[in-house]
């Protein structure tokens, strides 16, 4: 029933079948490159609003460099979220953590990961986990799970991804510390995007330093 | 292809649901059998997407069958089945994303769960359109099935709940939301099934 092996014909199927499989793939995209963009879209705007005290108006997208890596975060007039990207046991585990105006931890949300479900995944939805990180001063506690010798208690069985976790509340700590540091003297966003002042920016990785020791 | 009667269209069904269960009795799919039935719900939903490519790729593969030369048949498959799982993705990400972040990584890896690849090569090459597309509805309703009371018999065990709705306080035995449970559960299944098969 089926037709000959001969390579015209192997060539021939092989490329038919796969232009009108791109072509299918090229319709699907054109039609979910929208809605994909809009729920992403939808979803961080809802988890600003978590992380975050009540704000007014639309948060504003900008880039900090902590330690030679640029992390993207959100300002509001409430505090910044920074969204941090870590590795999981899994992959990559990104983590967006809301700093209020005085360097308090407001609340952390997970944003992305590829953890083990019902073990590391936990960390999305553990409230004995996420709920520490509520209202957690970095000044007066160390943000390093407790097996490391630090105030975080980490989930059951996924110590990796909790460790993950918790660096990346602590980078986004620094990513605040900087953004307050610089905020101090000129607006934040204007301040990291004008490298030809070098002063100021100086003076912003030394405060942040100092805060995090 | 003579005509199928009604009864045999039916059985076309319901043999993928017992007779040529993938999980239990084929005993294919076995990597997101384990990986993915950590709960009821996630088990539910991975056997559901993979229906969903099942019956897609059973159909146009039984279309396209009897142009495709014996030597790339499998290439050919692959690239059909891959098609469907891409824009499965795509479609999941846009409307129902907070599915798509629980399944995740799994999802891709519909592409290589022999199930699909095992009826394309078994069956859809060979028979009607119209069957291929109940033999995909069947055989998925039996993967959706069977990796539905794995997750449940393992969220009960491993985590004191069925269905998101928890009825014991803390963990369960956390042995069987991990792979060690998924393989204990996935073995006791299997003996009590073919008991029962046997017996019928």
């Amino acid at each position: 029933m089926a037709s000959k092996s001969s390579l015209k014909n192997m060539a021939l199927c092989l490329s038919l079948v796969c232009l009108v499989c791109s072509a299918l793939l090229a319709v699907t995209y054109a039609v979910t490159v929208e809605p994909i963009a809009a729920a992403a879209q939808a979803k961080t705007n809802a988890t600003i609003a978590k992380v975050l005290p009540a704000f007014s108006g639309d948060p504003v997208l900008g880039t900090v460099e902590v330690e030679g890596t640029e992390y993207p975060y959100y300002k509001t007039d409430t505090g910044y979220a920074v969204m941090v990207t870590t590795s999981g046991f899994g992959g990559p585990l990104t983590v967006m953590v809301g700093v209020d105006n005085d360097g308090i931890i407001h609340n952390t949300a997970v944003l992305s990961h590829s953890e083990t479900p019902g073990l590391g995944a936990k960390c999305g939805t553990d409230e004995k986990f996420i709920g520490q990180f509520r209202g957690f001063d970095p000044k007066a506690k160390k943000l390093v799970v407790k097996n490391d010798g630090g105030d975080v208690d980490a989930i059951t069985a996924s110590t990796i991804t909790s460790r993950a976790y918790t660096l990346a509340v602590a980078v986004a700590v620094k990513a605040s510390a900087v953004l307050n540091g610089s905020a101090a003297g000129s607006d934040a966003v204007t301040g990291a995007s004008r490298p030809a002042e070098p002063a100021p920016a100086e003076t912003v990785t030394d405060n942040g330093g100092q805060e995090n020791e | 292809m003579e005509d199928r009667k009604m009864s045999n269209k039916f059985s076309l069904i319901t043999d993928g649901l017992v007779k040529n269960n993938p999980t239990f009795v084929l005993v294919l799919g076995i990597c997101p059998t384990l990986a993915t039935t950590t709960s009821a719900i996630n088990g539910m939903e991975m056997g559901l997407a993979t229906m969903f490519v099942l019956i897609l790729s059973n159909i146009f593969i039984s279309l396209i069958a009897p142009m495709v030369p014996d030597k790339v048949r499998i290439p050919t498959y692959i690239v059909v089945i891959a098609t469907f799982v891409t824009l499965l993705q795509l479609l999941m990400q846009a409307f129902v994303p907070d599915v798509y972040a629980t399944l995740g990584l799994f999802i891709p890896l519909i592409v290589v769960n022999c199930i699909v690849l095992g009826r394309a090569e078994a069956f859809a090459n060979k028979n009607s359109v119209g069957d291929s597309a109940l033999d995909g509805i069947g055989v998925g309703l039996g993967f959706t099935l069977s990796l539905t009371v794995i997750g449940i018999v393992r969220e009960i065990l491993g985590s004191g709940s069925v269905f998101g709705w928890k009825f014991v306080a803390g963990d369960g035995i956390l042995a069987f939301v991990m792979a060690p449970g998924a393989f204990i559960v996935l073995g006791y299944l299997l003996v009590l099934f073919n008991k029962f098969l046997a017996k019928k």
